[in-house]
Protein backbone atom coordinates (compact mmCIF):
# COMPACT_ATOMS: atom_id res chain seq x y z
CA UNK A 1 0.00 0.00 0.00
CA UNK A 2 0.94 3.56 -0.73
CA UNK A 3 0.61 6.68 1.72
CA UNK A 4 -1.57 9.61 1.26
CA UNK A 5 -2.26 11.94 -0.08
CA UNK A 6 -3.34 9.47 -2.45
CA UNK A 7 -3.41 10.27 -6.54
CA UNK A 8 -6.86 12.10 -6.03
CA UNK A 9 -5.56 13.87 -3.07
CA UNK A 10 -2.01 15.06 -5.13
CA UNK A 11 -4.01 16.16 -8.26
CA UNK A 12 -6.26 17.81 -6.14
CA UNK A 13 -3.41 20.02 -4.57
CA UNK A 14 -1.69 20.78 -7.85
CA UNK A 15 -5.00 21.53 -9.61
CA UNK A 16 -5.95 24.18 -6.39
CA UNK A 17 -1.75 25.41 -6.72
CA UNK A 18 -1.70 26.13 -10.36
CA UNK A 19 -5.51 27.90 -10.02
CA UNK A 20 -5.29 29.95 -7.13
CA UNK A 21 -1.57 30.94 -7.05
CA UNK A 22 0.55 30.00 -10.11
CA UNK A 23 -2.06 31.50 -12.89
CA UNK A 24 -2.78 34.34 -11.59
CA UNK A 25 1.07 35.41 -10.82
CA UNK A 26 1.70 34.82 -14.30
CA UNK A 27 -1.15 35.84 -15.57
CA UNK A 28 -0.64 39.59 -13.78
CA UNK A 29 3.08 39.32 -14.50
CA UNK A 30 4.35 38.69 -10.74
CA UNK A 31 6.32 35.56 -10.87
CA UNK A 32 9.36 35.22 -8.26
CA UNK A 33 11.55 32.08 -7.00
CA UNK A 34 8.64 31.31 -4.73
CA UNK A 35 6.24 30.89 -7.16
CA UNK A 36 9.13 28.57 -9.13
CA UNK A 37 10.06 26.46 -6.21
CA UNK A 38 6.28 25.77 -5.49
CA UNK A 39 5.58 25.25 -9.28
CA UNK A 40 8.81 22.41 -9.39
CA UNK A 41 7.48 21.00 -5.59
CA UNK A 42 4.12 20.63 -7.74
CA UNK A 43 5.74 18.93 -10.68
CA UNK A 44 7.38 16.63 -8.66
CA UNK A 45 4.07 16.03 -7.16
CA UNK A 46 2.79 14.70 -10.49
CA UNK A 47 5.71 12.89 -11.08
CA UNK A 48 4.71 10.97 -7.54
CA UNK A 49 1.14 10.29 -9.24
CA UNK A 50 2.22 9.29 -12.34
CA UNK A 51 4.73 6.58 -10.81
CA UNK A 52 2.19 5.13 -8.66
CA UNK A 53 -0.57 5.19 -10.95
CA UNK A 54 2.12 2.95 -13.30
CA UNK A 55 3.20 0.55 -10.80
CA UNK A 56 3.01 -3.35 -12.20
CA UNK A 57 0.22 -4.62 -9.97
CA UNK A 58 2.44 -7.57 -9.12
CA UNK A 59 3.86 -5.24 -6.39
CA UNK A 60 0.81 -4.77 -4.81
CA UNK A 61 -0.02 -8.60 -5.14
CA UNK A 62 3.35 -9.50 -3.80
CA UNK A 63 2.99 -7.48 -0.71
CA UNK A 64 -0.53 -9.04 0.34
CA UNK A 65 1.02 -12.04 -0.07
CA UNK A 66 3.68 -11.67 2.32
CA UNK A 67 1.32 -9.84 4.78
CA UNK A 68 -0.84 -13.11 4.48
CA UNK A 69 1.59 -15.25 4.97
CA UNK A 70 3.82 -13.70 8.32
CA UNK A 71 -0.12 -13.74 9.74
CA UNK A 72 -1.13 -16.34 8.56
CA UNK A 73 -4.58 -14.32 7.51
CA UNK A 74 -6.52 -14.94 4.57
CA UNK A 75 -7.70 -11.41 4.60
CA UNK A 76 -7.65 -9.85 1.35
CA UNK A 77 -7.55 -6.30 2.11
CA UNK A 78 -3.49 -4.65 2.13
CA UNK A 79 -4.93 -1.79 4.55
CA UNK A 80 -6.35 -4.04 7.14
CA UNK A 81 -3.34 -7.04 6.69
CA UNK A 82 -0.91 -3.90 7.55
CA UNK A 83 -3.14 -2.95 10.47
CA UNK A 84 -3.10 -6.49 12.16
CA UNK A 85 0.94 -6.50 11.53
CA UNK A 86 1.43 -3.05 13.32
CA UNK A 87 -0.64 -4.57 16.45
CA UNK A 88 1.14 -7.73 16.49
CA UNK A 89 4.82 -5.79 15.81
CA UNK A 90 3.41 -3.20 19.32
CA UNK A 91 2.17 -6.56 20.88
CA UNK A 92 5.39 -8.12 20.38
CA UNK A 93 4.35 -11.47 19.21
CA UNK A 94 6.08 -10.20 15.58
CA UNK A 95 9.61 -8.43 15.80
CA UNK A 96 12.35 -8.11 14.28
CA UNK A 97 13.48 -11.98 13.87
CA UNK A 98 10.14 -13.35 12.79
CA UNK A 99 10.81 -15.29 9.83
CA UNK A 100 9.87 -13.15 6.62
CA UNK A 101 9.66 -9.76 8.50
CA UNK A 102 12.56 -7.89 7.54
CA UNK A 103 12.33 -9.40 4.13
CA UNK A 104 8.32 -8.11 4.04
CA UNK A 105 9.55 -4.38 5.48
CA UNK A 106 12.71 -4.13 3.02
CA UNK A 107 10.46 -4.78 -0.16
CA UNK A 108 7.64 -2.99 0.88
CA UNK A 109 9.20 0.29 1.62
CA UNK A 110 11.93 -0.33 -1.31
CA UNK A 111 8.66 -0.24 -3.33
CA UNK A 112 7.37 3.19 -1.91
CA UNK A 113 10.42 4.76 -2.26
CA UNK A 114 10.67 4.12 -6.15
CA UNK A 115 7.42 6.18 -6.28
CA UNK A 116 8.27 8.90 -3.32
CA UNK A 117 12.06 9.54 -4.35
CA UNK A 118 13.71 7.46 -6.75
CA UNK A 119 16.97 9.18 -6.18
CA UNK A 120 17.08 8.81 -2.24
CA UNK A 121 20.30 7.63 -1.92
CA UNK A 122 19.30 4.89 0.94
CA UNK A 123 17.39 3.27 -1.72
CA UNK A 124 19.68 3.61 -4.61
CA UNK A 125 22.53 1.87 -1.87
CA UNK A 126 20.00 -0.90 -1.16
CA UNK A 127 19.83 -1.23 -5.42
CA UNK A 128 16.81 0.72 -5.93
CA UNK A 129 16.10 1.87 -9.57
CA UNK A 130 13.96 3.92 -11.44
CA UNK A 131 11.28 1.56 -11.86
CA UNK A 132 9.07 0.40 -9.01
CA UNK A 133 10.39 -3.39 -8.14
CA UNK A 134 7.87 -5.89 -9.21
CA UNK B 1 8.72 38.33 -2.11
CA UNK B 2 5.37 39.21 0.02
CA UNK B 3 4.63 42.86 0.42
CA UNK B 4 5.65 44.01 3.55
CA UNK B 5 3.23 45.48 6.38
CA UNK B 6 2.69 48.95 5.92
CA UNK B 7 3.06 49.96 9.31
CA UNK B 8 6.75 47.49 9.62
CA UNK B 9 8.94 49.81 8.44
CA UNK B 10 8.18 52.82 10.76
CA UNK B 11 7.78 50.56 13.71
CA UNK B 12 11.18 48.76 13.02
CA UNK B 13 12.69 52.42 12.87
CA UNK B 14 11.26 52.68 16.59
CA UNK B 15 12.37 49.43 17.53
CA UNK B 16 16.22 50.27 16.59
CA UNK B 17 16.13 53.75 17.94
CA UNK B 18 15.21 52.54 20.87
CA UNK B 19 15.10 55.96 23.15
CA UNK B 20 16.88 58.14 20.32
CA UNK B 21 15.95 59.65 17.38
CA UNK B 22 14.75 58.32 14.22
CA UNK B 23 15.76 60.75 12.02
CA UNK B 24 18.15 60.19 9.35
CA UNK B 25 17.64 56.68 9.40
CA UNK B 26 15.44 54.61 6.93
CA UNK B 27 15.09 50.74 6.51
CA UNK B 28 15.95 49.49 2.97
CA UNK B 29 15.33 46.31 1.10
CA UNK B 30 12.51 44.77 3.72
CA UNK B 31 12.09 41.20 2.36
CA UNK B 32 10.04 38.68 3.67
CA UNK B 33 11.99 35.78 3.65
CA UNK B 34 10.09 32.62 5.31
CA UNK B 35 7.15 31.74 7.85
CA UNK B 36 3.79 30.92 7.71
CA UNK B 37 0.89 32.41 9.70
CA UNK B 38 2.09 32.32 13.43
CA UNK B 39 5.60 33.66 12.46
CA UNK B 40 8.02 35.78 9.97
CA UNK B 41 11.49 36.17 9.59
CA UNK B 42 12.21 39.45 7.53
CA UNK B 43 15.56 40.97 5.97
CA UNK B 44 16.38 44.38 5.84
CA UNK B 45 19.19 46.56 6.02
CA UNK B 46 19.07 49.86 8.46
CA UNK B 47 20.49 53.05 7.25
CA UNK B 48 22.49 55.74 9.84
CA UNK B 49 23.13 58.07 7.26
CA UNK B 50 26.51 56.53 5.76
CA UNK B 51 26.13 53.51 7.96
CA UNK B 52 24.18 50.66 6.84
CA UNK B 53 23.47 47.06 9.46
CA UNK B 54 22.11 44.33 7.59
CA UNK B 55 19.60 42.32 9.96
CA UNK B 56 16.86 40.07 10.42
CA UNK B 57 13.54 40.45 12.26
CA UNK B 58 11.80 37.81 13.68
CA UNK B 59 8.50 37.95 15.32
CA UNK B 60 5.03 36.28 15.75
CA UNK B 61 2.62 39.40 15.11
CA UNK B 62 0.02 40.04 17.47
CA UNK B 63 -3.08 38.30 16.27
CA UNK B 64 -1.07 35.10 15.87
CA UNK B 65 -2.54 31.63 16.79
CA UNK B 66 -0.54 30.52 19.25
CA UNK B 67 2.53 27.79 18.15
CA UNK B 68 2.44 24.22 19.48
CA UNK B 69 3.59 24.26 23.25
CA UNK B 70 7.10 22.61 21.73
CA UNK B 71 8.37 25.89 20.83
CA UNK B 72 10.43 27.65 23.06
CA UNK B 73 9.01 31.02 21.91
CA UNK B 74 10.78 34.46 20.34
CA UNK B 75 11.52 35.90 23.82
CA UNK B 76 13.38 32.78 25.16
CA UNK B 77 14.81 32.53 21.63
CA UNK B 78 16.12 35.44 21.98
CA UNK B 79 17.35 35.19 25.59
CA UNK B 80 19.10 31.93 24.40
CA UNK B 81 20.94 33.64 21.26
CA UNK B 82 22.04 36.29 23.70
CA UNK B 83 23.49 34.05 26.47
CA UNK B 84 25.01 31.70 23.74
CA UNK B 85 27.05 34.45 22.15
CA UNK B 86 28.20 35.72 25.76
CA UNK B 87 29.53 31.39 26.30
CA UNK B 88 31.38 31.83 22.49
CA UNK B 89 29.09 29.97 20.91
CA UNK B 90 29.07 31.33 17.07
CA UNK B 91 25.76 33.65 16.72
CA UNK B 92 24.34 36.35 15.08
CA UNK B 93 24.59 39.29 17.62
CA UNK B 94 21.01 40.36 19.19
CA UNK B 95 20.14 44.01 18.23
CA UNK B 96 17.00 44.54 19.73
CA UNK B 97 13.99 42.73 21.33
CA UNK B 98 10.07 43.74 20.68
CA UNK B 99 8.10 45.35 23.40
CA UNK B 100 4.57 45.78 23.38
CA UNK B 101 4.35 48.62 22.78
CA UNK B 102 6.17 48.63 18.91
CA UNK B 103 2.90 46.77 18.33
CA UNK B 104 4.91 44.34 15.69
CA UNK B 105 3.79 41.88 18.57
CA UNK B 106 6.95 39.41 19.99
CA UNK B 107 9.94 39.12 18.26
CA UNK B 108 13.71 40.25 18.15
CA UNK B 109 15.99 41.64 15.85
CA UNK B 110 19.32 40.34 15.21
CA UNK B 111 22.90 41.06 13.10
CA UNK B 112 22.28 39.32 9.60
CA UNK B 113 25.40 37.05 9.18
CA UNK B 114 27.03 36.86 5.52
CA UNK B 115 27.26 33.59 4.37
CA UNK B 116 25.43 29.97 3.43
CA UNK B 117 22.34 27.85 4.75
CA UNK B 118 21.19 25.86 2.40
CA UNK B 119 22.38 22.05 3.62
CA UNK B 120 22.57 20.90 -0.02
CA UNK B 121 25.49 23.56 -0.51
CA UNK B 122 26.94 23.01 2.69
CA UNK B 123 27.87 19.48 1.89
CA UNK B 124 28.22 19.64 -1.96
CA UNK B 125 29.27 22.94 -3.31
CA UNK B 126 33.21 23.14 -4.20
CA UNK B 127 33.54 26.62 -3.02
CA UNK B 128 32.96 25.13 0.21
CA UNK B 129 35.39 22.36 0.78
CA UNK B 130 37.95 24.21 2.66
CA UNK B 131 34.99 24.74 5.40
CA UNK B 132 34.13 21.48 5.31
CA UNK B 133 37.76 20.06 6.13
CA UNK B 134 37.02 21.34 9.98
CA UNK B 135 32.96 21.77 10.09
CA UNK B 136 32.32 18.66 12.32
CA UNK B 137 35.19 19.87 14.64
CA UNK B 138 33.67 23.26 14.93
CA UNK B 139 30.13 22.10 15.60
CA UNK B 140 31.53 19.72 18.32
CA UNK B 141 33.21 22.81 20.10
CA UNK B 142 29.88 24.59 19.40
CA UNK B 143 27.55 21.52 20.95
CA UNK B 144 29.87 21.55 23.95
CA UNK B 145 29.63 24.75 24.55
CA UNK B 146 25.55 24.97 24.20
CA UNK B 147 25.56 22.36 26.56
CA UNK B 148 27.55 23.61 29.49
CA UNK B 149 25.42 26.82 29.34
CA UNK B 150 24.03 26.78 33.08
CA UNK B 151 20.01 26.24 33.24
CA UNK B 152 20.54 28.30 36.40
CA UNK B 153 21.60 31.09 35.04
CA UNK B 154 19.01 34.14 36.21
CA UNK B 155 18.86 35.23 32.00
CA UNK B 156 18.18 31.58 30.92
CA UNK B 157 14.54 31.66 30.06
CA UNK B 158 12.22 28.72 31.42
CA UNK B 159 12.33 25.63 29.47
CA UNK B 160 10.52 22.72 28.78
CA UNK B 161 12.25 19.30 29.82
CA UNK B 162 12.25 16.13 27.88
CA UNK B 163 15.27 13.19 27.98
CA UNK B 164 14.81 10.26 26.60
CA UNK B 165 11.34 9.40 28.45
CA UNK B 166 9.25 11.87 27.95
CA UNK B 167 10.70 12.11 24.34
CA UNK B 168 9.87 8.65 23.31
CA UNK B 169 6.61 9.16 25.25
CA UNK B 170 5.76 12.06 23.45
CA UNK B 171 6.82 10.68 19.87
CA UNK B 172 4.87 7.35 20.80
CA UNK B 173 1.82 9.41 21.56
CA UNK B 174 2.27 11.68 18.17
CA UNK B 175 2.55 8.36 15.92
CA UNK B 176 -0.48 6.77 17.19
CA UNK B 177 -2.22 10.44 16.47
CA UNK B 178 -1.93 10.33 13.22
CA UNK B 179 -3.53 7.00 12.45
CA UNK B 180 -1.47 6.01 10.00
CA UNK B 181 -0.46 2.19 9.41
CA UNK B 182 3.89 2.12 9.30
CA UNK B 183 5.08 -0.73 10.56
CA UNK B 184 8.34 -0.02 10.18
CA UNK B 185 7.60 3.18 12.87
CA UNK B 186 6.13 0.87 15.10
CA UNK B 187 9.39 -1.43 15.18
CA UNK B 188 11.40 1.49 15.70
CA UNK B 189 9.14 2.31 18.74
CA UNK B 190 9.71 -0.97 20.16
CA UNK B 191 13.43 -0.69 19.74
CA UNK B 192 13.36 2.49 20.92
CA UNK B 193 12.03 1.15 24.22
CA UNK B 194 13.91 -1.53 24.48
CA UNK B 195 17.18 0.65 24.21
CA UNK B 196 16.34 3.43 25.97
CA UNK B 197 18.98 4.96 27.90
CA UNK B 198 18.52 6.25 31.53
CA UNK B 199 18.29 9.79 31.78
CA UNK B 200 20.70 12.35 32.41
CA UNK B 201 22.11 12.84 36.23
CA UNK B 202 22.20 16.45 35.38
CA UNK B 203 19.94 17.76 32.74
CA UNK B 204 21.75 20.31 29.89
CA UNK B 205 20.43 22.65 27.82
CA UNK B 206 19.96 21.02 24.10
CA UNK B 207 19.86 23.21 21.12
CA UNK B 208 17.05 20.73 19.40
CA UNK B 209 17.42 21.04 15.79
CA UNK B 210 21.05 21.52 15.31
CA UNK B 211 21.67 20.50 12.01
CA UNK B 212 22.69 21.05 8.89
CA UNK B 213 19.95 23.21 7.17
CA UNK B 214 20.22 25.56 10.64
CA UNK B 215 23.90 26.21 10.75
CA UNK B 216 25.62 29.55 9.00
CA UNK B 217 28.84 28.14 7.12
CA UNK B 218 31.20 30.25 4.67
CA UNK B 219 34.68 29.27 3.46
CA UNK B 220 36.22 29.62 7.00
CA UNK B 221 33.28 27.29 9.05
CA UNK B 222 30.98 27.88 10.94
CA UNK B 223 30.19 31.31 11.60
CA UNK B 224 26.14 31.00 12.85
CA UNK B 225 23.89 28.56 14.81
CA UNK B 226 20.48 29.06 14.27
CA UNK B 227 16.92 28.56 15.35
CA UNK B 228 17.00 27.85 18.82
CA UNK B 229 13.25 28.06 18.71
CA UNK B 230 13.03 23.55 19.84
CA UNK B 231 15.68 24.56 22.60
CA UNK B 232 14.75 22.74 25.42
CA UNK B 233 16.54 20.90 28.90
CA UNK B 234 17.38 17.08 28.37
CA UNK B 235 20.04 14.67 27.17
CA UNK B 236 22.60 17.00 25.16
CA UNK B 237 23.40 13.66 23.30
CA UNK B 238 20.07 14.17 21.27
CA UNK B 239 21.70 17.25 19.76
CA UNK B 240 24.76 14.60 18.21
CA UNK B 241 22.18 12.34 17.27
CA UNK B 242 19.83 14.88 15.46
CA UNK B 243 22.88 16.02 13.63
CA UNK B 244 23.84 12.85 12.00
CA UNK B 245 20.22 11.72 10.55
CA UNK B 246 20.71 10.58 7.45
CA UNK B 247 17.62 12.99 5.82
CA UNK B 248 20.15 16.46 6.39
CA UNK B 249 23.14 14.93 5.07
CA UNK B 250 21.75 15.50 1.44
CA UNK B 251 23.04 12.39 -0.16
CA UNK B 252 26.42 12.24 1.35
CA UNK B 253 26.14 9.36 3.39
CA UNK B 254 29.58 8.38 4.35
CA UNK B 255 29.67 11.92 6.04
CA UNK B 256 27.76 11.26 8.81
CA UNK B 257 27.92 14.71 10.14
CA UNK B 258 25.61 16.56 8.47
CA UNK B 259 27.24 15.69 5.07
CA UNK B 260 30.29 17.16 5.85
CA UNK B 261 32.41 15.41 8.24
CA UNK B 262 32.92 12.16 10.29
CA UNK B 263 31.96 11.46 13.35
CA UNK B 264 35.48 11.15 15.03
CA UNK B 265 35.66 14.82 14.14
CA UNK B 266 32.43 15.71 16.05
CA UNK B 267 33.59 13.85 19.01
CA UNK B 268 37.63 15.22 19.34
CA UNK B 269 35.87 18.95 19.03
CA UNK B 270 33.30 18.11 21.54
CA UNK B 271 35.72 16.77 23.97
CA UNK B 272 38.23 19.59 23.01
CA UNK B 273 35.53 21.75 24.30
CA UNK B 274 34.88 20.01 27.47
CA UNK B 275 32.14 17.98 26.77
CA UNK B 276 31.85 14.23 27.61
CA UNK B 277 30.44 11.68 24.60
CA UNK B 278 28.16 9.03 25.02
CA UNK B 279 28.17 6.95 21.38
CA UNK B 280 25.65 4.83 22.37
CA UNK B 281 23.05 7.53 23.45
CA UNK B 282 24.26 9.43 20.21
CA UNK B 283 23.05 6.31 17.92
CA UNK B 284 19.99 5.77 20.19
CA UNK B 285 18.98 9.55 19.83
CA UNK B 286 20.09 9.03 15.23
CA UNK B 287 17.75 6.58 15.82
CA UNK B 288 14.90 8.28 17.45
CA UNK B 289 15.78 11.54 14.92
CA UNK B 290 15.24 9.13 12.59
CA UNK B 291 11.97 8.47 13.76
CA UNK B 292 10.85 12.09 14.23
CA UNK B 293 11.61 13.78 11.25
CA UNK B 294 9.47 10.77 9.47
CA UNK B 295 6.77 11.74 12.45
CA UNK B 296 6.99 15.60 10.93
CA UNK B 297 6.20 14.76 7.82
CA UNK B 298 3.30 12.77 8.38
CA UNK B 299 2.39 15.90 10.90
CA UNK B 300 2.58 18.55 8.13
CA UNK B 301 0.49 16.35 5.74
CA UNK B 302 -1.90 15.93 8.18
CA UNK B 303 -2.01 19.39 8.51
CA UNK B 304 -3.04 19.59 4.85
CA UNK B 305 -5.70 17.07 4.87
CA UNK B 306 -7.30 18.75 7.57
CA UNK B 307 -7.60 22.18 4.76
CA UNK B 308 -5.31 24.39 7.54
CA UNK B 309 -2.82 24.62 5.56
CA UNK B 310 -3.15 24.86 1.99
CA UNK B 311 0.34 25.69 1.04
CA UNK B 312 1.77 22.66 -1.51
CA UNK B 313 4.51 21.90 -0.11
CA UNK B 314 2.64 20.59 3.34
CA UNK B 315 0.86 17.92 0.56
CA UNK B 316 4.07 16.80 -1.03
CA UNK B 317 6.19 16.35 2.08
CA UNK B 318 3.80 13.40 3.14
CA UNK B 319 5.38 11.98 0.65
CA UNK B 320 9.01 12.17 2.58
CA UNK B 321 7.74 10.42 5.61
CA UNK B 322 9.14 7.26 3.50
CA UNK B 323 12.68 8.06 3.11
CA UNK B 324 12.23 7.93 7.31
CA UNK B 325 11.36 4.39 6.90
CA UNK B 326 13.71 3.22 4.97
CA UNK B 327 16.40 5.15 6.84
CA UNK B 328 15.28 3.16 9.88
CA UNK B 329 15.36 -0.21 8.20
CA UNK B 330 18.94 0.48 7.08
CA UNK B 331 20.01 1.48 10.95
CA UNK B 332 17.83 -1.42 12.56
CA UNK B 333 17.30 -3.99 10.38
CA UNK B 334 19.59 -6.14 8.25
CA UNK B 335 17.85 -7.49 4.67
CA UNK B 336 17.78 -10.97 4.89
Amino acid sequence: MHDAPSPQQIVEAVGGYLRDEAMPALASGHGDASVAHHARVAANLLAIAQRELAEDPAVAAGERARLQALLGSPQTDIAALTRQLCEAIAGGTIGQHTPGLAEHLWLTTLAKLAVDQPRYDTYRRHGGADAPEA
Amino acid sequence: MTAPTPALAPALLQVLAGDGSTGETRIEGLTRLSGGASQQTWSFDWVQGDHRTPLILRRSPPQAVARTNIAAGLAAEAALIRLAGQQGVPVPALQAVLSPEHGLGEGFVMQRLAGETLGRRIATEARLAPARQHLARQCGQALARIHAMPLQHPAMPALRQAGPAAELAHYRQWQAGHGTLRPVFVLALQWLAAHRPAEPVTPALVHGDFRNGNLLVDERGLRGVLDWELAHAGDPMEDLGWLCVNSWRYGVHDRPVGGFGILADLFEGYRSAGGQVLPERVHWWQVMGTLKWGLICEDMLKAWLSGAERDVEKAAIGRRASEAEIDLLDLLVARR
